[in-house]
């Protein structure tokens, strides 16, 4: 390995020490601030190291990892996310855990690492460390909080769907490369496009392998465990799992199929465009049945997906308006907002119980202003109201739609826009209705710490930043696809 | 900068009274009558200078006043506003329904009183960006940002079943908005596909030559976000119960701008977009107009709900506008235009005199009034006189925009005019039928309570005043739209001969009578001049 070489890897070399470091910490002394702090300095240090990776003239690291510019664009994002869970997380664990708190950011660190190996894997080997790498953090993550039942259930039921969906993955790969003799994704879509018809082998493997995606992502029909995971894991765990653990995996999706044209090929074309239209339906009509708002934040992100893969089948196309530009936009906003929701889940959350129940929020607006108003705002972007970032990342992925002629999966997606307005209002008018004095015991010990609040307020300012102004973050995501 | 100050300041303004809520309860009224009156005095010294000079000599394309920047040049968005006479007539309308919003909420809110202003200040801002942007995008953007804040108005503030009521508002507008979006979308697309050049400018996208089939197809995106809005009768039923549930300021900004940004709609971005297919459209759409008139009469004369029975009333008020918009000569859309502003008067003065009897009243219910005349007779005489307004009476704003819309659908279509001209009869029945039962009969229920206050005789008078005035002296409101109108039917005239020359299969017959009915209408407009 040249040099050149490792040096391009730093960003993935620092979040990869940063665990370590901090493994040595707590070996010698215990103490959770620290631990934080130091988290969040490694991720900041690997943050740092993007601007000057993107200038070494290296691209490929082996057969087995790809660092270009779209890998550094969704390193800077997946490591601004992490920073942004990290952050929140100390003030929820000082107030709802008991035990050693330290460990919960080694296991975040490395599930970091693990989505980033996904964003820059370019083979099946590394997309399988990587995932497991996230996956295996994850189970430990989700039941963090030991005392209560809903963690531990939750951890056992997303151990078992992610085993069963990895060992789906794992054999669709290797009947893949049964018949493709190769394991680079560049070759096994080259040999897809050459290949005059598909043998049954072939077919079966992308098959399992679509089910593995699509259990990752949480899309109908592999979306069961998706609500009761959110709900059982700690809030910014839920956030971890809705933005950088999907969010990695969309990358390498991506990535894929970067080169393959999905609207030619009818059986990807079926599969991809019902899973759409499934998740779409799926999502939004069951989070209208919701009086759970974590539960409804699962099921609204199961609803999003289904947007992005609009964006996805969409192709690249219409040079103006690429499907994986549209698609990465919507995924910055969508981390912003989901990020955004849970972290004031956490906040609202008691000792005893987290905030889950939409009646906890009713009348938040009159005790706790900014925090409702960052809700609001939150909540509004995923329901895609001009001003905030979800209606320019809509928008994005409307009009990539209808560059390409994909009239029906629009229309179906205007459809599931006013549905999902119905259930996010819903929450915003229990914020704002009058509050019952006594009732809402939740609210009355809110406090939201100094680092929580600037955190809140950034992304805040970022999602109305980029609901205004999206030029700046349009035109990163542009040079960040020059690959296609 | 004159027209990005006109939504900024408001902004603005909006977010210094929300803040200056937790110092006093009268500092954001104070902040709000103040952010108006410089509002309204800037529009009104527009219109001042567009009478005296310039105005009259722009032509076809040129503009009072512009304002451009890049905004998301990727996408082709640029951040564009423009006025002509048309705009300025609506911003001066904004200001003013805008200040007496405030002023008759002045007792009747007392919860939350930042906030409050807060909102209506920037529905004021979203409605003043939608009567002056010219990029598609922009305007699409204006047209939602006004809808959260209306949203908030009438389910904060609003009365007991005020969830339902904005629930079904805002999906109404949302979902109709959305599928205008993806007109939006459509034209633009066909636009850079045929030219190169993508962009959502509103002067390039004119004259887009689309296939009629798509054409069609398109125009009824905007058409359903548009008709949502205005409301059509189908797709009307949002707006009975969100004016029944909206505190009286919300009533006010709904039925006198809300409303009449889709009449604008229909005016400024339809009609010129889709030639054709608007004309073509013409006829189902005028017949949707008549439906509404006379539908939505009967249904407010069997109201018992006193703001109920006026939100029908709108419905039935906006037919005509749909009429005479889509009857598309010179007389019909200046009668438009009229009833778009005395509408928005008499409509939002019947809202606040109802606003004003139910805090003294605690009730609605026309079951339970009557003889009010001679416990409150000063709001008897207002009420006599908006709905002497609202029946059309000579003399009064209303009654000449109907009649010019009669007038030029009748040039149009004999059939569609003389059947709204039962709207008339029916708005004599209901309004007659709302004044006896409330101020007249028997006063069962032995109501005393205190006459109109000198702030509620202020609002009101000042009402009854324009209202007078614009009856009398129209032709301050129709010489300054006339220019943009003109300007308008030359665009749609002009692209639709584009559009048939270039298709060959546009019908003929058309063509002629466009122009005919456009030179009778300048006729006419002379003589009145």
């Amino acid at each position: 390995m040249t040099s050149l070489e490792i040096s391009k890897l730093m960003p993935l070399i620092v979040v990869l020490l940063t665990p370590m470091v901090v493994m040595l910490y707590i070996a010698v002394k215990r103490n959770h601030f620290i631990t934080m702090l130091l988290s969040v300095l490694g991720l900041l240090i690997a943050l740092a190291l993007i601007p000057a990776t993107r200038l070494v003239p290296v691209t490929r690291i082996g057969s087995l990892l790809i660092i270009d510019n779209y890998a550094l664009f969704y390193f800077s994002l997946i490591f601004l996310a992490a920073i942004f869970i990290l952050v929140p997380s100390y003030s929820y664990l000082e107030k709802r855990f008991g035990g050693n708190k330290e460990e919960y950011y080694l296991l975040i660190l490395t599930a970091t690492l693990g989505s980033a190996i996904l964003a820059a894997s370019s083979h099946f080997a590394t997309f399988f460390l990587g995932l497991e790498i996230l996956s295996v953090s994850l189970y430990a993550l989700i039941a963090y909080l030991r005392q209560t039942n809903e963690g531990i259930e939750a951890a056992v039921k997303y151990l078992i769907l992610a085993a069963a969906s990895s060992a789906f993955l794992v054999f669709g790969m290797a009947l893949v490369y049964s018949q493709t003799g190769t394991m680079s994704f560049s070759g096994v879509t080259d040999f897809l496009s050459k290949a005059a018809d598909y043998n049954l082998i072939l077919v079966a493997g992308i098959a399992m392998m679509v089910v593995g995606f699509g259990f990752k992502m949480a899309l109908v029909p592999f979306h069961m465990w998706s609500p009761d995971v959110y709900q059982g894991a700690p809030a910014p765990v839920s956030a971890f799992i809705a933005s950088v653990s999907k969010g990695g995996i969309l990358a390498l999706l991506f990535r894929f199929f970067a080169q393959y044209d999905i609207v030619q090929s009818k059986p990807l074309f079926i599969i991809f465009g019902g899973l759409a239209v499934l998740s779409m339906f799926g999502g939004n009509l069951l989070a209208l049945m919701q009086k759970n708002v974590k539960r409804l934040l699962a099921y609204s992100s199961i609803a999003h997906f289904g947007y992005i893969l609009t964006a996805f089948i969409a192709g690249n196309h219409n040079a103006r308006f690429t499907g994986a530009g549209a698609a990465t936009f919507y995924i910055v906003t969508y981390f912003i907002t989901i990020i955004g929701a849970f972290i004031i889940v956490g906040v609202l959350s008691s000792k005893e119980r987290e905030a889950f129940a939409r009646s906890d929020y009713k009348g938040m607006y009159w005790r706790h202003p900014w925090l409702s108003v960052a809700f609001s705002a939150m909540l509004f972007s995923l329901a895609g109201i001009p001003l905030t970032a979800g209606f320019i990342g809509k928008y994005y992925v409307l009009s990539t739609g209808i560059g390409n002629g994909l009239w029906w999966l629009v229309v179906i997606m205007i459809i599931n826009s006013a549905l999902g307005v119905y259930y996010y209002l819903r929450v915003i008018v229990e914020m704002f209705s009058s509050a019952d004095e006594e009732k809402t015991d939740l609210q009355a010990s809110v406090r939201v710490g100094l680092m929580t609040g600037i955190a809140l307020a950034l992304l805040t300012i970022a999602l109305v930043w980029l609901g205004v102004y999206p030029t700046g973050v349009i035109s990163a995501i542009k040079t960040s696809m020059l690959m296609f | 900068m004159t027209l990005t100050f006109l939504f900024a300041w408001l902004l603005f303004g909006g977010l210094v009274a929300w803040l200056s809520g937790k110092w006093s309860k009268n500092a954001p009224r104070w902040i709000s009558i103040f952010v108006l009156t410089v509002h309204l005095v800037v529009t009104i010294r527009l219109w001042i200078s567009y009478l005296a000079h310039n105005g009259f000599g722009l032509k076809t394309g040129q503009w009072f006043l512009t304002e451009k920047a890049a905004w998301i040049p990727q996408w082709g968005i640029s951040y564009f506003l423009a006025i002509d006479g048309l705009s300025i007539l609506l911003l001066v309308l904004t200001s003013f329904l805008g200040l007496l919003a405030v002023a008759c909420s002045w007792k009747g809110i007392q919860t939350k009183v930042g906030f409050f202003h807060f909102n209506l200040l920037w529905i004021l801002a979203g409605i003043s960006g939608v009567f002056m942007a010219l990029d598609l995008f922009l305007f699409y953007f204006f047209w939602e940002i006004m809808l959260i804040p209306l949203y908030f108005l009438i389910g904060i503030w609003g009365h007991s079943n005020r969830i339902y009521a904005t629930l079904k508002f805002f999906i109404f507008t949302q979902a109709s908005g959305l599928f205008m979006l993806i007109s939006i979308l459509g034209l633009f697309f066909i636009h850079g596909h045929n030219t190169g050049h993508y962009t959502f400018n509103y002067l390039e996208l004119i004259g887009t030559s689309v296939s009629p089939k798509i054409a069609f197809w398109l125009m009824l995106g905007f058409f359903l976000g548009f008709g949502v809005k205005l409301p059509v009768v189908p797709v009307h039923t949002w707006l009975p119960d969100a004016h029944t549930e909206a505190p009286t300021a919300g009533s006010v900004v709904l039925a006198g701008l809300v409303l009449k940004a889709g009449a604008y709609g229909f005016i400024r971005f339809l009609m010129p977009l889709f030639p054709q297919a608007g004309k073509e459209f013409a006829t189902v759409a005028m017949v949707l107009g008549i439906i509404g008139i006379i539908y939505a009469a009967i249904v407010a004369f069997a109201q018992t709900d006193l703001k109920r029975l006026v939100a029908y009333t709108s419905v039935s008020h906006m037919g005509f506008v749909l009429l005479g918009i889509f009857a598309w000569n010179q007389l019909a859309l200046q009668g438009a235009m009229m009833i778009i502003i005395s509408h928005a008067l008499s409509t939002g003065a019947l809202f606040i005199l109802v606003g004003d009897l139910y805090d003294r009243l605690h009730t609605r219910d026309m079951d339970k009034l009557g003889g009010l005349w001679d416990v409150v007779p000063r709001f008897g005489g207002f009420g006599m006189v908006f709905a002497m307004a609202s029946l059309g009476l000579p003399g009064l704003a209303n009654f000449v925009g109907e009649i010019l819309v009669l007038m030029g659908v009748f040039q149009v279509n004999v059939v569609i005019a003389s059947l709204a001209t039962l709207g008339f009869i029916a708005a004599t029945i209901y309004s007659l039928w709302m004044i006896q039962r409330t101020f007249f009969g028997k006063n069962k229920n032995n109501y005393t309570v205190p006459d109109a206050t000198p702030r509620e005789i202020g609002i009101l008078g000042a009402l009854v005043v324009t209202l007078v005035w614009l009856g009398l002296f129209p032709n301050t409101v129709l010489k300054t739209s006339k220019n943009a109108f003109h300007h308008l039917q030359e665009i749609v005239n002009r692209s639709a001969y584009k559009q048939t020359e270039q298709l060959q299969i546009g019908p003929e017959g058309l063509q002629p009578q466009s122009n005919k009915s456009q030179s009778v209408s300048g006729s006419n407009y002379g003589d009145m001049k």
